[in-house]
């Protein structure tokens, strides 16, 4: 039976240690390390993103350019469009969520560790994948959804499209594994008191990340499974000559491509609440109504698949509803909106980068709404549909709700990350260019568009009015990415130069402030019991260090314990042992990775390798080892 | 026997460091993090199902216009796939037997009952691979057209998570041999057994799908 110290620190210590060195990087399960490793991978695939986005952006900075060959182009958007959807922004809020939300629901790991770390693993293993196919010059380069026909066999007869279809199947392992990862932290691992009226609404926007990613994700790895079986074994299920229908590429993958847009936003739209209560010291206004509208969202996303899919000819009745539902969308983005602006007027905002950059997020949000309804408008998509106008409404929205969020986020919670503070007077200026450089680089493209400008051109002529918004979009790209580099500059800075952050340097609400920066790898000397939906502002014993017993602190010590707590109002039901670290999630991906390029390479006897390398580090993970509870 | 020993051992606790208070360091259902975890992955597998049944109408009603099955080929056969359904269905029982069994510690039923559950569906697969299949493919391929492409990939993908319901079976039966469970102790059981019905459940909507719609 475990045996409580006198010296609870001590016992945590020795339970939670974790080795320090490059090895065990490689065999953690700490959610916090994995998440650092999220958000940092992440942050190379965006860079990479933005490269091939610049090289573009340089090509069609003046007309008849031939920087590089119209080949070169399609493989470009193609994967800078995955790269962004698929490697970074979805990681990247993976990176936040799990660095913190364990710390914000006031526990000491998320629910399957093991799985965590494996996550991390493949998605780095897919991104590994996907370009390896640039190293051989055959980069995806049907565009980002790789409509059937174009992307079967018969148009593309290359590998590239295999590279797209067993790519986003890999990623498909890691999201999916992340997200109940995180609905059961969630569901099942707050601190006692946190009953569901006091979840931070960050840990919302994650919960419904999470579960549109479960429901919406299936549909996306049928359609590539369908067609990888169809390009590789001849199958036919969007071959209209032998009874399929290139449509059905359409609607699969707009059913997973419309929520995806929600999955990229929601736990954005989170980070956008958890920073502004923070730097107004109020209260969010409306936080029931910011819950509802959050999970509403994540739900009304399914409906409004068929809105990609005004010009392909469905039938008119069928249109209009989906047209009511685009509509409908943008009242519940509306309402958060309002939550958000109605909490700065009423407090005091204190104008600190990460608030900065919310604002910035909110009107480029709204701007980016606002052409979105247009869209709903059925005539009118009619006009812009595939112009340039498409690529400035979705980097509005995207670029918009997850850049501006993302280096709010980066301002606000590195310190508590590493522990040291940035630079206040570079942050300020990186917003400046970044807000500057993305307006300059997006809102000409609406005016490229209704001029006429069609997306996914390689070059234009002179004389169509084109040339000046597009030597302005280059200008203003470059600027971007200049200010994009400025906070990596602070960034790095920062952890030679910069000052030891507080464990609460901004005065926050919510849990992970309530803790060192950086934290211990036990998070919390003692489990806190809540109070509150702003627990750091309402209990003052939380601010120095271990809440006391005889206040609710638990402190779980004699091995590596977290609690399970019930799902709706947080009352303690059990303790449950969690494994230690471990490389075999490392080796099961290993063993993907090879299986994936046996497959895309028809090298059966690498792919079989690889399977087996799967399994083995399956059953090594799964051996019992007395850690977990059936030993 | 087992049940006055159920109701005398007592769950093993811990104490959390609040004052007088000790909890359980086991956990099963819903106390349990890996319950909740099987519902997650059921929910996900549940829509894979889902999106290949949708594709399976879909294309039915988009290019069926001609018959369907289509090119002639005749409408599936229901005996053996009806046979075959009963013994994959008949399967659950053992299962949940044993599942109900290791909650009072009895680990005799257990371990029975999990290796019936495994023969029950090794003989589905069986069947399945050695009879049924070579006897459709007589008659048209995966790359004879779309029809084909969409009986074998739904038919095998289900077949698939049958392979790995039994893998998951025999590492269960192992570690049911080790004495790894006890009534106190049986995520593993309890999470396995879950997955096994749900695979039984989905067969439901294979075969009305694949087998009995086309007779409509
Ligand atoms: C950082 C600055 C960025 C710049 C300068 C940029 C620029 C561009 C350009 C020039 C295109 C190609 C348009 C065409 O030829 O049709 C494009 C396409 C695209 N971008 Fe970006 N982008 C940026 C960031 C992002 C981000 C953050 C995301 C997503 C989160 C994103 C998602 C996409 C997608 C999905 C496409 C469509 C690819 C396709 O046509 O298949 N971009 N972007």
């Amino acid at each position: 039976m475990a045996t409580v110290t006198t010296e609870p620190l001590e016992a945590l210590e020795q339970s939670w240690y974790e080795p320090p060195g490059l090895i065990s990087w490689f065999t953690t399960v700490d959610h916090k390390r994995i998440g650092m490793k999220y958000l940092v991978t992440a942050l190379a695939f965006f860079v990479f993103g933005g490269i091939e986005s610049l090289i573009m952006r340089a090509q069609l900075g003046g007309p008849e350019l031939h920087l590089i060959s119209p080949e070169a182009y399609n493989q470009l958007f193609s994967m800078h469009g995955v790269t962004m959807m698929f490697l970074f922004a979805m990681p990247v809020l993976s990176g936040f969520g799990n660095f913190f939300v364990p710390l914000m629901v006031g526990t000491r790991d998320m629910a399957f560790p093991r799985l965590n770390a494996f996550g991390y693993w493949v998605f780095l293993a897919a991104g590994i994948f996907l370009y390896s196919a640039f190293l051989i010059g055959r980069a995806p380069d049907a565009g980002w959804f790789a409509y059937t026909p174009l992307s079967d066999g018969k148009f593309s007869p290359g590998i590239n499209i295999d590279f797209y279809a067993l790519g986003l199947i890999f990623t498909a392992i890691s999201s999916t594994g992340g997200a109940i990862n995180f609905i059961v932290t969630i569901l099942k691992m707050r601190a006692p008191g946190m009953s569901i009226n006091r979840i931070p609404i960050f840990v919302w926007g994650e919960l419904a990340m999470s579960l549109a990613i479960v429901f919406a994700l299936p549909p996306l790895t049928v359609a590539c499974t369908l067609l990888e079986l169809q390009r590789r074994f001849g199958f036919h299920f969007f071959d209209s000559g032998k009874g399929g229908d290139p449509l059905l590429w359409q609607h699969l993958f707009w059913i997973f491509g419309h929520p995806e847009v929600y999955i990229i936003v929601l736990p954005a739209l989170g980070v956008v609440s958890a920073i502004i209560p923070t730097f107004v010291r109020r209260r969010m206004v409306g936080y029931t109504w910011i819950v509802v509208a959050e999970m509403a969202t994540a739900l009304i996303g399914f409906g409004v698949w068929t809105h990609h899919m005004f010009v392909t000819g469905l039938p008119q009745v069928a249109l209009s509803f989906v047209s009511l539902v685009s509509f409908m969308i943008t009242i519940p983005s509306g309402v958060q909106i309002f939550a958000w602006v109605a909490t700065l007027i009423a407090g005091r905002p204190v104008l600190r980068t990460p608030l900065l950059f919310v604002i910035g997020f909110i009107l480029v949000f709204v701007l980016g709404g606002l052409s979105g309804v247009m869209f709903a408008a059925i005539p009118f998509d009619a006009q812009v549909h595939d112009s340039y106008f498409v690529v400035a409404h979705f980097h509005y929205v995207m670029v918009g709700a997850v850049i501006f969020p993302l280096f709010g986020a980066l301002y606000y919670w590195l310190p508590k990350m590493t522990g040291k503070l940035m630079s206040e007077r570079w942050g300020k200026a990186s917003f400046w260019t970044i807000f500057v450089g993305f307006n300059l680089a997006f809102f000409p493209m609406h005016i490229a568009g209704i001029l006429g400008q069609p997306r996914r051109t390689y070059t234009y002529q002179a004389g169509l009015g084109w040339t000046a918004p597009n030597l302005i979009s280059t200008v203003g790209s470059f600027l971007l990415g200049a200010g994009i580099l400025i906070t990596f500059v602070n960034w790095v800075w920062s952890l030679r130069r910069g000052p030891e952050a507080p464990n609460d340097p901004w005065g926050g609400d919510t849990l992970e402030w309530a803790t060192t920066s950086p934290p211990p790898e036990y998070n919390f000397a003692a489990v806190p019991t809540v109070r509150s939906l702003e627990p750091v502002w309402d209990q003052p014993e939380l601010r120095d260090g271990a809440q006391p017993a005889d206040q609710g602190g638990r402190a779980l010590v004699g091995g590596h314990l977290t609690l399970s707590t019930s799902m709706l109002d947080g009352t303690p039901r059990a303790v449950i042992p969690m494994p230690h670290a471990t490389a075999w999630p490392l080796v099961a991906t290993a063993g993907l990775l090879f299986g994936f390029w046996g497959v895309v390479f028809g090298a059966w006897l690498l792919g079989g390798a690889g399977a087996l390398l799967f399994a083995a580090g399956m059953i090594g993970w799964h051996w019992p080892k007395g850690e977990t509870q059936e030993g | 026997m087992t049940t006055t020993a159920h109701e005398m051992s007592t769950i093993p606790t811990v104490p959390t460091g609040a004052p007088g208070e000790r909890l359980p360091i086991v956990a099963s259902g819903p106390d349990s993090f890996g319950w909740w975890g099987m519902w997650g992955l059921i929910a996900t597998e549940a829509m894979l199902f889902g999106s290949l049944l949708a594709s399976y109408f879909y294309l039915r009603f988009r290019t069926g216009a001609g018959g369907w099955p289509p090119d002639g080929i005749h409408k599936p056969e229901l005996v053996l796939p009806l046979v075959m359904s009963a013994i994959l269905w008949s399967s659950s029982i053992p299962v949940h037997i044993a599942d109900r069994a290791i909650r009072r510690g009895n680990q005799g039923l257990l371990r029975v009952g999990l290796l019936a559950g495994f023969l029950l569906g090794a003989i589905f697969l069986g069947m399945q691979l050695l009879v049924e299949y070579p006897k459709i493919l007589t008659e048209f391929h995966p790359t004879t057209n779309a029809y084909g492409s969409l009986f074998f990939t739904i038919t095998g993908f289900h077949g698939f998570h049958v392979v790995v319901g039994l893998l998951i079976s025999l590492w269960t039966q192992m570690r049911a041999r080790q004495g790894a469970f006890d009534e106190h102790r049986h995520v593993t059981v309890q999470n396995f057994a879950m997955y096994w019905h749900f695979v039984d459940v989905v067969w439901v909507l294979v075969l009305f799908t694949v087998y009995l719609s086309p007779h409509f």
